[in-house]
């Protein structure tokens, strides 16, 4: 619907994802300058100048898979390793917490909020990085460029954009449970209590006119609910206090990530199942994400005394569990195409490849970087 | 005053789509039909009246081409005219119009969709029919197409476009008194808030233009001259349609309203927003004395639902239907 929902969806699931894996890091005592390391890496692969002109590009939002798939990518932008159950958890943490975040926004405004909210965080992460300080900062200026002079009707068909996307998913997240924001059927709490958004009044009250303009009379009613008045706004400046708490890091190490796999929704239609016949809709997927991934760079995880792994799960034996025990409903499903069969995706990342050359980046030799795409199209 | 009866399961979830739910009363058949949109499906669910008979079907929106994306439906309408009903389904590629009971498509017409994405967004949304056989559909430039319809066959014609509005449009409303004595029998509504009046025939005339305060009027309602619309403020606000003047305002809801309906033959309103909330008013509108009052009758808390359509299933409102985001049920309430 929106072709401007994208870069919104990306930032945030970044942000989140950001927010996991630092817990994680620290949780699994992961030596601090390792740590900084795997941050640093994945926040320049996620703000890296291509990449984004890529993403801002007006679009219709990709499916999961694609964009599970270019998640998978960013997550492996460094020395750090994570398995495919832990992947999976990832992933389903990011998109619940998204949602949400999207589904609590106030107003439909009010997700800019929580995009730099999520902005803030990262910037924190690379403050001592004035290189990857400055790709945060230009993005926090396309953020504004593009978004600021969007209507509410605007901003509503992004929402609405975004709702569609995470249609149907209810994954029980440990945390959000015992918050109370989300009950035991994945479902999440929507308070009828609170301060109204911002341009809202308090409801409950009829004013009747005369034809002259003059208010002739006022009715109250029971509103059902406990509301009270707006808050002040939040800033939709680089700098500033964004007045909400949602998009601000939920996790710290004492609060464990633990998802439930058990008790979801029957009606996943949105997760299909991945067929070994190739067909159109994911031969053009595939274009858009070779387009996508020509702009990431691919890191070598060089030796293996500097490679590592983490792991969303406490024991390894979980960790195990998990991915035997997982639902095939909530398979993610990597797009697998044979890519060295496809006429036309060779084409696509041969071309892709070519660009490469010509701009003359600093990267490995061009058929290291086709084995990766290709390993990564596979479905790793 | 309501209370809830059984409720009428779906095969899809509802999206969270602005009036998202359409009713249609066929009373010779003793049944009733419901749609309901998700992503690129309409729902349809044919309820008989005894309880004891649901059928459903499924209508996909059309590709042209099934190398493109995803089709996304915006709305699924019913459109009652003199001769014929037929089902309205308008998504990012064009208008489908099938007959009422969802199983033929009769007509079909496409958008101008770019080569590449654009920054403005393509698709139709906006549905009503108007005296005496139009069709009239907004899309998303503010553009209003109106579609001439013969009493049966699929020889359905543009036969103009109305271009008025500047913004989106989102919902659109026919006069639903049955008065053949009103001037206005259509109300155009756009993202900007701002409503257009017109007056049907074979060339449209516009009538009066209402501002909005650029807060999106999200569904709109026409009732014996009276423009009811529901805003992403949650207020609702009653403007005589010919004249601008505005005779009650409503801070109705804590979130943006999704939905509003009128039962025409009792004056009740119906007003359902992301608040969880569906809210019955009845409204006195006496057009010869310029009167028109609003009180507050009752409330209905869909816990932890955002709701995304709701409608009264009788001219009277004896009964309404109500649908929310991720909910695969139209939960009913019925008079007490």
């Amino acid at each position: 619907m929106s072709s401007r929902t994208l870069p919104l969806l990306f930032i945030n699931l970044g942000g989140e994802m950001l927010y996991i894996l630092d817990q994680r890091l620290r949780a699994q005592n992961i030596p601090a300058d390792k740590a900084k390391k795997v941050m640093n890496d994945i926040i320049t692969t996620m703000f890296n100048k291509k990449f984004l002109e890529e993403l801002f590009k007006p679009q219709e939002l990709y499916s999961k898979k694609a964009l599970r798939t270019v998640f998978d990518r960013l997550a492996h932008a460094s020395i750090m390793r994570l398995n495919q159950a832990s992947m999976d958890k990832l992933y389903d943490l990011m998109t619940m917490a998204f949602k949400y975040q999207v589904l609590l926004c106030p107003r439909p405004k009010d997700i800019l909020l929580v995009s730099f909210n999520h902005m803030d965080a990262i910037k924190d992460f690379v403050k001592d990085t004035p290189s990857i300080l400055s790709q945060v900062d230009e993005t926090y200026r396309q953020l504004i460029e593009m978004y600021t002079p969007l209507s509410s009707g605007e901003f509503q068909l992004i929402r609405q954009t975004l709702l569609i996307f995470f249609q149907d998913m209810h994954i029980r997240v440990s945390i959000f449970l015992k918050d109370k924001v989300q009950n035991s059927n994945g479902r999440f709490v929507l308070p009828t209590s609170g301060p109204v958004p911002h341009g809202t009044q308090v409801p409950g009250l009829i004013r009747m006119f005369s034809c002259t303009g003059e208010e002739f009379t006022r009715l109250k009613f029971n509103n059902g609910g406990n509301y009270t008045t707006a808050l002040r706004e939040g800033s939709f400046d680089i700098f500033g206090d964004r007045v909400t708490k949602l998009g601000t890091n939920m996790y710290s190490v004492s609060r464990p990530v633990e998802t439930h796999m058990s008790g979801t929704s029957k009606n996943s239609a949105q997760h299909t199942k991945v067929s070994a016949a190739p067909n159109p809709l994911a031969k053009e997927e595939l274009n858009l994400l070779a387009r996508l991934m020509g702009g990431l760079e691919v890191q070598k995880p060089g030796n293996a005394d500097t490679g590592f792994r983490i792991s969303l799960f406490a024991t390894d034996e979980e960790e195990e569990e998990a991915l035997i025990s997982r639902p095939d409903e909530l398979s993610y499903g990597v797009i697998n195409i044979q890519a060295t069969k496809d006429q036309q995706a060779n084409a696509e990342l041969a071309k892709i490849m070519g660009e490469f050359t010509e701009s003359g980046d600093q990267s490995p030799s061009v058929s290291n970087k086709g084995d990766d795409l290709l390993a990564m199209m596979d479905g790793l | 005053m309501y209370h809830k009866e059984k409720s009428i399961q779906i095969k899809n979830s509802a999206s969270a789509l602005y009036n998202n739910l359409s009713v249609l009363r066929i009373a010779p058949r003793r049944l009733t039909h419901f749609t309901v949109v998700h992503a690129n499906m309409v729902n349809m669910v044919s309820a008989s009246w005894d309880g004891l008979n649901y059928t459903h079907r499924q209508l996909q929106s059309k590709e042209p081409n099934v190398a493109t994306s995803t089709s996304l439906i915006m709305q699924a309408a019913f459109c009652v005219l003199p001769s014929r009903d037929l089902l309205v389904v308008t998504s990012q590629k064009g208008i489908q119009m099938y007959e009422s009971d969802g199983s033929i498509m009769v007509y079909w017409h496409a958008l101008d969709t770019p080569e590449t994405p654009t920054a403005q967004a393509v698709f139709a949304r906006g549905i009503a029919a108007v005296y005496e056989n139009y069709i009239c559909v907004g899309v998303s430039s503010g553009a209003i197409l109106v579609f001439d319809v013969p009493s049966k066959g699929s020889n359905i014609t543009l036969s103009e476009v109305l271009e008025e509005h500047k913004e989106s449009i989102t919902d659109m409303a026919s006069e639903c008194s049955g008065s053949q004595e009103c001037i206005a029998n259509l109300v155009t509504a756009d993202d900007g808030g701002n409503l257009c009046v017109w007056k049907s025939g074979e060339e449209f005339q516009l009538l009066n233009k209402i501002p909005g305060f650029d807060m999106s009027c999200s569904s709109v309602k026409l009732w014996k001259g009276t423009a009811v619309a529901g805003y992403g403020t949650g207020q609702i606000r009653l403007y005589e349609a010919v004249t601008g003047i505005l005779h009650a305002e409503i801070n109705a809801h804590a979130r943006w309203i999704y939905s509003v309906d009128i039962a025409p033959f009792s004056g009740l309103l119906l007003s359902a927003a992301e608040d969880s909330l569906v809210r019955v008013w009845h409204m006195t509108i006496t057009p010869e004395t310029n009167s028109v009052e609003v009180v507050h009758l009752h409330n209905e808390c869909v816990t932890d639902t955002q709701i995304c359509g709701a409608r009264f299933c009788d001219g009277d409102g004896y009964a309404f239907a109500v649908t929310g985001y991720d909910l695969s049920e139209i939960i009913r309430y019925i008079q007490s």
